[in-house]
């Protein structure tokens, strides 16, 4: 398989190939499958769990959303930061956070990434650049423009990807952040994962334009339309937006046409949509099946290797589950613990 | 392994579920995505699909029927599966109640998380409207003044501090233990550790510490804290005396006969160790004759709750024992298995180790009924207080030498005056007088007692 | 040392400490509407674009809710940057950001990051600005736990509690009055902070305790010099600060002179004096106190345009000495 792999690398005519199979290597593609899996397995963990009551609260799952999580973070460094939304799980994932962690989050425990404090609409994982999900819809835009300024005033070179869904993009932040972002020329890219849906709303109902990426001339920067169920297309445009904004050049509005196979959240039932729109997506166009697809056209996994991916993947899940119905909850005596920076 | 089709948490703040309809039957052929049941909830139906493809088995979610979230409704046999019927009782490991710990009772003298100390004189004095301020009542109560001996200059006559400062004083003697040199807020008696304080042990309605010492002379008394004992049995006697609407009954026991069989059962007890096997008092054939009695009218033989009546399998029989500083109530259970000699050990042990404080909870805790015995204080007749959660207690007098009337003759007889008070909710006159007639014959024909 | 203390406006004073604490970190900046070449609609940004350059001294577009979220996550990342409103009143559009956000955000992710933001609002009545440029908002951000809240009522106090604000890892908001913005007072050089968390009494007393906020430390004073001489002593309490609040300062006060009032421009119904005086009855105070408790705050209606019933609507120092005269002769 290797082998073949490097033919096609030394290609002359590898121009055909798309932008993945040429930028990255077999462990970089093979290591975005996993986390792929990832998101989708973890999403039906938490599923799991959430209807055999073991998570409080609801949450928003983003199950059919994996490439466009992953393809935005494939060109992104450890460094780089992201802002999420209450449909956060797989950003935080595909940013590289641990799964058992997450968990454990969900779960309220101590051992989870906000001690049990923040659970599925504020997840966060810092030291992966995380700066969290966000329950409130366009929160986070403004602050990944503030941490763009941080990259710039410092100098850093970081690079933040500001997450946002298609019900955003009509939040009066939206307009505010993107208009200073390009006005302060801010090395900040914002990506939108149009699902179709709002909660209940689509946005041929909500929006006054046929695609959000419309909007972006409006505020002076490039805008990108995706299929973002195509791993590849997905990462190209984001390789593009994150050189861009390396230079100097300020921000970039990605839109990646995606779709959420499950409700808004764990109470909807999906009125405002026909099962067979739901069935025609999960079938004919799922990122994980399509990227597979590929990997096995173009040489670089076998149906065994693939298999071997998804099978790591349950055990890291079940494990996950593990940790997190073992890890202690908080103690009440905690309840005012960072309320305010102790000790300041 | 069949999969599990799991009654699912579909709502936030949900344990249970309602299944509204079932769309398949047993044995059906189902197909992964495919509609099973509904789920209702206050908003709306929730359509619950197939997580498999196969045949489903063992429907046991009942419509209509509050489930807990995650437990297995049905099971579906994916094909080529082997059946094996559901093992009775196999319910999801029901993490609910995993997770939700359960919610300690009060026990006795449990500790009341203390609220913020507040003084006892927001509370108006006699139902009347003196006004004071804070202050003034604090000034006032240090110094051992009736505010209604104070004018007040204040608006709507309030008594401010100069109003206290300026009244005649009554001089506090020096060796007054009220603590009039303590400047804090705490009251002067009985420092309530975890109790409300201001809140006197008895409870809503009853005169304030405050008013109660105001009508004493300071100098005249001593004051004598109370100790935990002495608060338990204050709270839990104006419980029952206020929750419990009591009822009582009296008759007169000729206990001739009971006394002669003493006698003869005492006489035969064996000597161990030089000691005499058994030596039977009148208050242990009262507990046993009173635990028969019970088993023929075991309607009496109960415990009120509001949500159902207990009827208890066994006469579990309180005996309050006297100790230095106030009572205890060790329980003799399964009274009526019980010969009367080990009735009577056992009471006797019980009321050493009661008397050395050194009963376990288990030991007076519980019961179904108890008896109070003060006839060797030469009380002749009394009635006591429904100990909760009983529903009964029997008050027993003095065996005294009385003038009968026996057809048309008078003689003298020992009679031994009983008086049985009941929870009127559970037990109620007629049933008490069964009770009752139950008892005396016992005691009257008392060979009952050792067959 | 100078004999005679140097005086300083008191926008001057807020000038002075935001330039020192640039000068000695790179990460703070400012951010606001017309800050830059303009000076800042109260000019007191001044001229310290010039000092420290358009990157540092950043005019937003008018984005209220945006630019305060720019603020907060530059915080959040590593920079101090101090948000300018242009009024108080604009604190509206930016609540999300401010409740939702940087309040909670450490909490939230249970301590993973801090957010040293600090946000200034000018605020208050008296300018003739009418409804919706003269509001005292402080009691809306007070009531969110993860805010600090604070009112610097002199020159000196603006100076050092703002310096103490950017040096606090927490968001601190701080509501400055537009009328004492051409006050002067004594401010020392160089840098020094005033604790937040602290209250201060501005004159001692005996016979009643107020307790007061901003302008109405000034006007309580006032009335405190008039009362003198009626022979009633009032002390007076400047809180300075309105979450976290100095409890004890203001028990200890009351369990001295038995009675307390409270006095702020603020709508008086749910507003800080509503809470001082309940933590008051709440306190061991309450053995102590020979009268009720009375606040002397704003008006129920909105600031209204025409200057009578602009004054009209706020306690006056003819209002403070009335209500201070009752309380203490047993009349109330």
């Amino acid at each position: 398989m290797a082998d073949h792999a490097r033919a096609l690398k030394a290609e002359p005519d590898s121009s055909n190939l798309p932008f993945i199979y040429r930028e990255y290597g077999r462990e970089q593609l093979m290591d975005a499958l996993r986390r792929m899996h990832l998101i989708r397995q973890f999403e039906e963990g938490a599923e799991e769990s959430y209807m055999r009551g073991l998570i409080h609260g609801t949450m928003h799952l983003s199950i059919g959303q994996e490439a466009s999580a992953m393809g935005i973070c494939m060109p992104l460094t450890v460094e780089d930061q992201i802002t999420s939304t209450h449909r956060g799980h797989g950003h935080c994932i595909a940013k590289g956070a641990e799964v058992a962690r997450m968990f454990a989050e969900f779960f309220g425990k101590t051992t989870g990434y906000c001690a049990g404090r923040g659970g599925s609409m504020h997840i966060a994982d810092v030291t992966t650049g995380n700066l969290g999900a966000n329950g409130i819809v366009g929160g986070g835009l403004p602050i990944a423009v503030g941490a763009a300024l941080t990259a710039k005033r410092l100098k850093t070179g970081k690079v933040v990807v500001c997450f946002f869904g298609d019900g955003a993009n009509n939040e009066g932040a939206f307009h505010e952040s993107l208009n200073m972002a390009s006005v302060w020329s801010l090395p900040v890219i914002f990506v939108c994962e149009n699902n179709g849906y709002g909660m209940s709303t689509s946005t041929a109902r909500s929006t006054a334009v046929a695609n959000i990426a419309d909007r972006a001339p409006a505020y002076g920067m490039p805008g990108v339309i995706v299929d973002g169920n195509v791993l590849s297309d997905v990462a190209e445009a984001t390789h593009n937006a994150v050189q861009r904004a390396r230079r100097g050049e300020g921000p970039t509005l990605i839109e990646t046409k995606t779709y959420r196979y499950r409700g808004h959240s764990k109470s909807d039932r999906n009125r405002y949509r026909t099962k067979d729109e739901i069935e025609d997506w999960m079938t004919n166009r799922d990122p994980i099946a399509r990227y597979e697809a590929q990997l096995q056209e173009f040489g670089i996994a076998s149906p065994e290797q693939i298999e071997a991916v998804r099978e790591a993947v349950r055990q890291e899940i079940a494990a996950g589950i593990e940790f997190a119905k073992d890890s202690p909850m908080p103690e009440i005596s905690g309840l005012a613990d960072n309320v305010y920076t102790e000790g300041a | 392994m069949p999969v599990e089709v799991i009654l699912p948490k579909v709502d936030m703040d949900m344990s249970t579920g309602r299944i509204s309809k079932w769309h398949v039957a047993e044995g059906q052929a189902v197909s992964q995505g495919e509609l099973l049941f509904e789920i209702e909830t206050d908003k709306a139906a929730m359509e619950i699909d197939s997580p498999a493809t196969g045949v489903i088995r063992d429907i046991v979610g009942a419509e209509d029927v509050d489930i807990p979230v995650g437990q297995p409704v049905a099971w579906i046999y994916v094909e080529g599966e082997a059946y094996a019927p559901a093992p009775a009782g196999q319910a999801a490991e029901s993490v609910i109640s995993a997770l939700v710990g359960e919610m300690p009772g009060r026990a006795e003298g449990d500790a009341v998380p203390p609220t913020v100390q507040a003084s006892s004189a927001r509370r108006e004095i006699g139902g009347g409207a003196i006004r004071a301020t804070p202050l003034a009542r604090r000034l006032a109560r240090e110094r051992g003044l009736d505010l209604s001996a104070v004018r007040g200059s204040g608006p709507h006559g309030r008594i401010v501090r100069a109003d206290v400062e300026g009244a005649a004083i009554t001089p506090s003697s020096p060796s007054s233990p009220v603590v009039g040199n303590e400047p804090s807020v705490k009251l002067p008696i009985s420092p309530l550790e975890g109790e409300m304080a201001g809140r006197p042990e008895g409870g809503a309605g009853a005169p304030s510490s405050d008013r109660t010492l105001s009508l004493f002379e300071p100098g005249s008394y001593e004051m004598a804290q109370h100790d935990a004992m002495r608060r338990t049995i204050a709270r839990r006697l104006v419980e029952a005396k206020s929750t419990i609407p009591h009822f009582y009954l009296t008759a007169h026991c000729d206990i001739d006969a009971l006394l002669r069989l003493r006698t003869d059962l005492n006489a035969a007890a064996p000597r161990r160790d030089g000691e005499p096997a058994w030596r039977l008092s009148v208050n242990d054939m009262v507990v046993k004759a009173l635990a028969v009695a019970l088993v023929k009218v075991p309607a009496a033989n109960v415990s009120w709750t509001d949500e159902a009546m207990l009827r208890h399998r066994h006469v579990d029989v309180g005996v309050a024992v006297s100790i230095p500083g106030g009572l205890i109530t060790p329980i003799v259970r399964r009274a009526e298995e019980k010969s009367l000699s080990a009735i009577s050990n056992e009471t006797k042990a019980l009321a050493e180790r009661a008397r050395a404080r050194a009963l376990r909870p288990e030991e007076y805790r519980g019961g179904t009924t108890a008896v109070s015995n003060l006839g060797m204080f030469g009380v002749s007749e009394f009635a006591a207080i429904v100990n909760p959660p009983h529903a009964t207690i029997l008050a027993v007098g003095a065996g005294e030498r009385r003038a009968v009337v026996d057809g048309d003759l008078i003689r003298a007889a020992t009679m031994m005056t009983v008086t049985l008070s009941t929870d009127h909710r559970a037990v109620d006159g007629a049933l008490a007088a069964e009770l009752l007639a139950a008892f005396r014959e016992t005691i009257e024909h008392p060979l009952g007692l050792v067959a | 040392m100078n004999a005679v203390p140097r005086e300083l406006s008191y926008s001057q004073a807020i000038q002075e400490a935001m330039a020192l604490a640039m000068e000695a970190d790179e990460r703070v900046i400012l951010m606001g509407e017309d800050i830059g070449v303009y000076g800042g609609a109260f000019q007191v940004t001044g001229d310290l674009i010039e000092r420290f350059g358009p990157d540092r001294v950043m005019d937003t577009p008018i984005s209220e809710l945006g630019g305060a979220g720019v603020a907060v996550g530059a915080a959040v990342t590593g920079l101090r940057p101090i948000f300018e409103f242009q009024f108080s009143d604009f604190a509206a559009l930016a609540m999300e950001q401010i409740v939702n956000q940087a309040a909670k955000m450490r909490y939230m992710l249970g301590g993973a990051v801090s957010v040293p933001v600090v946000m200034r609002f000018p605020a208050g009545s008296g300018t003739g600005a009418a409804a919706q440029h003269s509001q005292s908002l402080e009691a809306w951000l007070g009531h969110v736990p993860g805010l600090k809240v604070i009112q610097p009522a002199t020159p000196h106090d603006a100076k050092g509690m703002l310096l103490a604000a950017i040096e606090d890892p927490d968001p601190v908001m701080i509501f400055e009055h537009k009328l004492l913005y051409k006050m002067k007072g004594a401010v020392p050089e160089g840098r020094y902070t005033v604790p937040i968390g602290k209250a201060e009494v501005r004159r001692q007393g005996r016979d009643l305790t107020i307790v007061a906020t901003s302008i109405m430390v000034h006007k309580s004073l006032e009335a405190a010099q008039m009362l003198a001489a009626e022979g009633i002593d009032v002390e007076v309490i400047d809180l300075r600060t309105v979450r976290p609040m100095d409890r004890e300062t203001v028990i200890a006060s009351v369990c001295k002179t038995s009675r307390l009032m409270c006095v702020y421009e603020a709508v008086k119904t749910l507003g800080i004096g509503a809470e001082v005086s309940a933590m008051v009855a709440e306190s061991e105070a309450f053995d102590f106190l020979d009268a009720p408790i009375v606040r002397l705050g704003g008006a129920e209606t909105p600031i209204p345009y025409n200057p009578d019933l602009e004054k009209a609507t706020v306690p006056q120092v003819g209002d403070i000495v009335a209500a201070a005269r009752a309380l203490v002769t047993g009349a109330r």
